[in-house]
Parts: C-alpha cells; sequence; structure tokens
C-alpha cells in the first residue's frame, strides 16, 4: 500500500511537468509559473521514483 | 575499516569481462528499454539538435532524414550486433581478441578507449554548463576550443568526479540510476519545447509547420558552419553510434540480452532521444537565438534553464551524467583488456581521470557532430571483421577466432583490414571531398573484402607451412 502511494505520487510527478506546459501552448498559464511547477515536480519525483523504480527491476532480474 | 569495507565491495563488482555471461545472469527486456532510452536521451541531444539548427538544416530534410536514419540505426542493432551477442555472450574486446591476437586488440583498445573518453568528456562539459549558471560561468562559444576561465575547469571536475565515482560501481549501477532519471528526463525534453513554442509564435498546431521552416530549421547555415542537407541528417542519425552498433561495441551489453531481439529495444533511444529529443533541442535553441539576437554562445544548460527553470537546469546535468556513466564503463572495460589483472573500479578511476581531463576543452562540444562521425569511422572496420568472422569465414573454408586456434598475437588479415580501411577512407576525404558523415557505408564493404581475401592468403600459406613441417 505504501509503495502503490509513493508510485502514484511519482506518476503525478510526471503529469505535472508535461501538463502545465501544454497549459501555456494554449494560452492558460504563464511560463514562469510552469518553471516553478516543474522544479517541484522534479524533486518529488527524484525523491519518490526510486523507491519502486529500481525495486521492480531488480525483482525482474532475480524471476529471470 | 569503512574504506576497506568500499574497496571490497569494489572488488566484488564481477562484470565478466573474460568468460561467457552464465544464464543466471540476463537481464529482461526492460534493463535494455531503460538503459537506451535512457542512454540516447542525453547530454549530446542538447548539443546535436541546436547544431542542425546552426548547420542551416531545413524542417523536411530534419522530419524526413532523421525518420530513416534511425531507422538504419535500430535494424542495424538488431540484426548485425545483437544477433552475434547472444550467441556469443562475451564482451567485444574479449571476442576481438580471439579473433585478432592480443597485439592489435591492445592497439585497438587503446584508439577506442581513448575515443570513449573523448565522448564522455564531452557530455560532461555539457552538464557543465548548466552546473555554472549559478556562478555566473563565462560559458563558451561556438568558435570556442580551449578552456576559457578556471571557473570552467572547476565546474568540469565537479561533473567529471561524480560521474567516475558511480561508474566505479559497475553496468548495474548504471542501469539503476538510467532508469530512475529516464523518464523525468525525456518529458522535460518534451515539456520544454511545448511551453517555449507560443515564444516562437506558434499558438496552434497549424501554426507549428510554417514556423518550423521559418524561425527553427530555415535552411540557412550560422556563420562559419556548413550548409546540411538530407544526407547529412541521415547518415548522421545512422552514424552517430555506428561504434556501438555496425562497429559491434554494444556486444558487451547485449550478452546479457534473454533474446537477440532485444536489439530492436535501442528503438527507444533513437525516436525518443535521436528524432523527438533533437528535434526539441533545436526549438530551445531556435528561442536562445531569438532572444539573445543570434548570439555566438553555445552552452545547451543555459538554453534548458532559459526554457525550463531549474528543471531544464538540472535535466542537461543529468543527461550529460546518464551518458557518460556507461561510455565510462565501456572506456573502462576497453583498457581493463590492456590490463586484465586490474579490478574494473581502479580502470574505470583513471578512465574517469582521463574523460574529466578532456571535458576541459569545449572544441569537444562544438565540433561533436564531425567528432561522432569520426569516431564511428575509426572503430567501424573491427565490426566489419567481427560480423564476416562471425557468419562468413566457416563458409568460405576458412577459420574464425583463428588468432586463438593459431596461437598468433596479431592477425595481419584483421589489421590489414583496419589500416587499409581508414587509408581509403582519408583519400576519398581529400581527394574525392567526400564528407566524414558518409565514408562508414563504403568503409564497411571495403573492411569486410579486405578481411576475407588477407585471410585466404594468410590461412592457406599457414596450413601449407603445417603441411610442410
Amino acid at each position: 500500500m505504501k509503495n502503490l502511494i509513493i508510485k502514484i505520487i511519482s506518476y503525478l510527478a510526471l503529469v505535472g511537468t508535461i501538463i502545465p506546459s501544454i497549459l501555456v501552448f494554449v494560452g492558460d498559464m504563464d511560463i514562469q509559473t510552469n518553471k516553478n511547477i516543474m522544479g517541484i515536480c522534479m524533486i518529488i519525483w527524484f525523491v519518490t521514483a526510486p523507491f519502486w523504480i529500481n525495486k521492480k527491476s531488480d525483482e525482474a532480474v532475480e524471476k529471470n | 575499516m569503512k574504506k576497506k569495507g568500499i574497496v571490497a565491495q569494489l572488488d566484488s563488482v564481477n562484470e565478466y569481462e573474460r568468460e561467457p555471461i552464465p544464464s543466471s545472469k540476463l537481464k529482461g527486456l526492460k534493463s535494455f528499454i531503460g538503459m537506451y532510452a535512457g542512454e540516447h536521451t542525453a547530454g549530446t541531444e542538447f548539443v546535436i539538435g541546436p547544431l542542425f539548427v546552426a548547420h542551416g538544416v531545413t524542417a523536411f530534410d530534419l522530419v524526413v532524414g532523421l525518420l530513416a536514419g534511425n531507422l538504419l540505426a535500430v535494424l542495424s542493432w538488431g540484426f548485425l550486433c545483437a544477433p552475434i551477442a547472444v550467441k556469443a555472450r562475451l564482451t567485444m574486446y574479449f571476442q576481438l581478441e580471439k579473433i585478432c591476437g592480443s597485439r592489435l586488440v591492445k592497439f585497438y583498445n587503446i584508439v577506442n578507449g581513448v575515443m570513449f573518453c573523448f565522448l564522455a568528456g564531452s557530455m560532461i562539459a555539457v552538464s557543465a554548463t548548466a552546473i555554472g549558471i549559478p556562478f555566473g560561468l563565462t560559458m563558451p562559444s561556438l568558435t570556442d576550443m580551449l578552456p576559457n576561465s578556471f571557473g570552467w575547469i572547476v565546474a568540469v571536475f565537479a561533473v567529471g568526479a561524480l560521474t567516475t565515482v558511480v561508474a566505479m560501481f559497475g553496468y548495474q549501477q548504471v542501469s539503476q540510476f538510467a532508469n530512475v532519471a529516464a523518464p523525468w528526463m525525456i518529458l522535460i525534453f518534451f515539456a520544454a519545447a511545448i511551453a517555449v513554442l507560443p515564444q516562437l509564435g506558434v499558438n496552434s498546431i497549424s501554426d507549428f509547420w510554417s514556423v518550423a521552416n521559418e524561425k527553427i530549421w530555415n535552411g540557412v547555415p550560422m556563420e562559419n558552419q556548413s550548409q546540411f542537407t538530407i544526407w547529412h541528417v541521415m547518415f548522421f542519425a545512422w552514424f552517430a553510434n555506428m561504434a556501438m552498433h555496425i562497429g559491434m561495441s554494444d556486444l558487451s551489453i547485449f550478452r546479457y540480452a534473454k533474446k537477440w531481439k532485444y536489439g530492436f529495444s535501442s528503438a527507444t533511444g533513437m525516436y525518443i532521444g535521436h528524432y523527438f529529443a533533437w528535434i526539441a533541442s533545436g526549438i530551445l535553441y531556435a528561442l536562445f537565438l531569438q532572444q539573445s539576437n543570434n548570439s555566438a554562445e553555445f552552452a545547451p544548460g543555459v538554453v534548458a534553464y532559459n526554457a525550463a527553470g531549474i528543471a531544464g537546469a538540472v535535466c542537461v546535468i543529468i543527461a550529460g551524467w546518464t551518458t557518460a556513466n556507461p561510455t565510462i564503463y565501456r572506456a573502462g572495460l576497453a583498457l581493463q583488456s590492456i590490463v586484465p589483472k586490474w579490478k574494473t573500479w581502479k580502470v574505470t578511476l583513471i578512465t574517469g581521470l582521463v574523460t574529466t581531463l578532456a571535458a576541459c576543452f569545449p572544441a569537444l562540444v562544438m565540433k561533436l557532430l564531425d567528432f561522432v562521425a569520426i569516431y564511428g569511422f575509426l572503430l567501424m572496420p573491427m565490426g566489419a571483421v567481427i560480423f564476416i568472422d562471425f557468419y562468413v569465414m566457416k563458409r568460405f573454408g576458412m577459420t574464425d577466432f583463428y588468432a586463438e586456434k593459431a596461437g598468433i598475437k596479431l592477425n595481419w588479415a584483421a589489421a590489414s583490414a583496419w589500416i587499409i580501411t581508414l587509408l581509403v577512407g582519408l583519400l576519398m576525404n581529400i581527394f574525392m571531398g567526400v564528407e566524414v558523415f558518409f565514408l562508414g557505408l563504403p568503409g564497411w564493404f571495403v573492411a569486410s573484402a579486405i578481411y576475407i581475401v588477407v585471410s585466404k592468403l594468410i590461412q592457406s600459406k599457414t596450413y601449407t607451412e603445417i603441411a610442410v613441417s
């Protein structure tokens, strides 16, 4: 359950990286806000992703 | 005690340099998809995309040329490199030693290792352009070949040290880091490019093609830059990693693959990194040129920071790092075959130092397109030798792994193939004006033909001598 929550947060960080840029493109957000959001999402990604990405690949290697 | 623990941990890194990979160590498809996507969405992408803009590529030539060139690259990995890798399960260097003999391989490995160092060095330099932003570092320009400040050297050494330490811990650690960084990094390329489009005048998707032709890839080269055509783009995309696919360097990577078809996993790197990321970085550079009134400054870190803020700058640092890591690892393997008794981590440490020294010279970044093409051509002939040795020698009634079986230290057939191919390429470049980007294709056939012919001569002679004796 804990891993699932961390994983969801990671994915939300990725969504938060790309969606604001699309909002800038369509004129619904300014570029500086977009930069700030991208920075926050970057921190969230690198804090959360190592908990599940490498764990998953280690398990895959062991199964092989 | 702690120091001893670290040394013991490093000593335990066993990368099977001189033995086939055991089946228990084989990796699944995801490892390769992650590795290729991460490795080819990298620091160099922040350089190559902009250099296409600087060389006056048109939008059509870029889109179509990259599509074709990257397809050829994927097919080269899938049909040339990976099938041999999963059958032999040896590093490229050990396989080459069996074919060419230890003496030739030692020389080849020095050349190979040095080229890898330069390539990794260019990526470290790219990362340094981002590290220097908060310190107000004077960034290099398109015409800079030498270090332009003490601060630049400090920034390069900071990135180089970190990269080397990670590479010292082996393939697994490199792969894990790439896995974490890749998804985010790829999105940053796209997100930054999408976000800056309105500043270039693209306010709807229908505006894109006209703006692309007028403001981004307008077909006009910058001052002192040559004009690139669709052929330049296509052959550059195909041969950008020539040393790795046709040159067989990635035998060392695909020897871990469960199936030869994993060779096509390189498509993730080619189409995400060498297609969309090159296009995205070209867009970011076009914005930089627009905002800086066509400044000659060439600093990928600054370009990304302008477009995506801190996330952009960090992306450049990590992108350079992600590619420099496996490249230093490959260089370490190349140089370790010269001193097989040395531990992998010690060789990697020295390799990292050489790489960092090379990274101090901005020429590696400014002339990256030429360097990448030369590097591929220089190492390609040995890939042709491996391919012919694996598939053709027995069919022609000759002995494969000839150096090992004949007990010789230098196989002149392989040496001739390498040296004559490079000479032919040089002569074609000087007297026929064939640019370095196009030499790889005729070169492969020259190397293959010479290897077959000289092998026929050498092996017949040897057998005659054996029969007489």
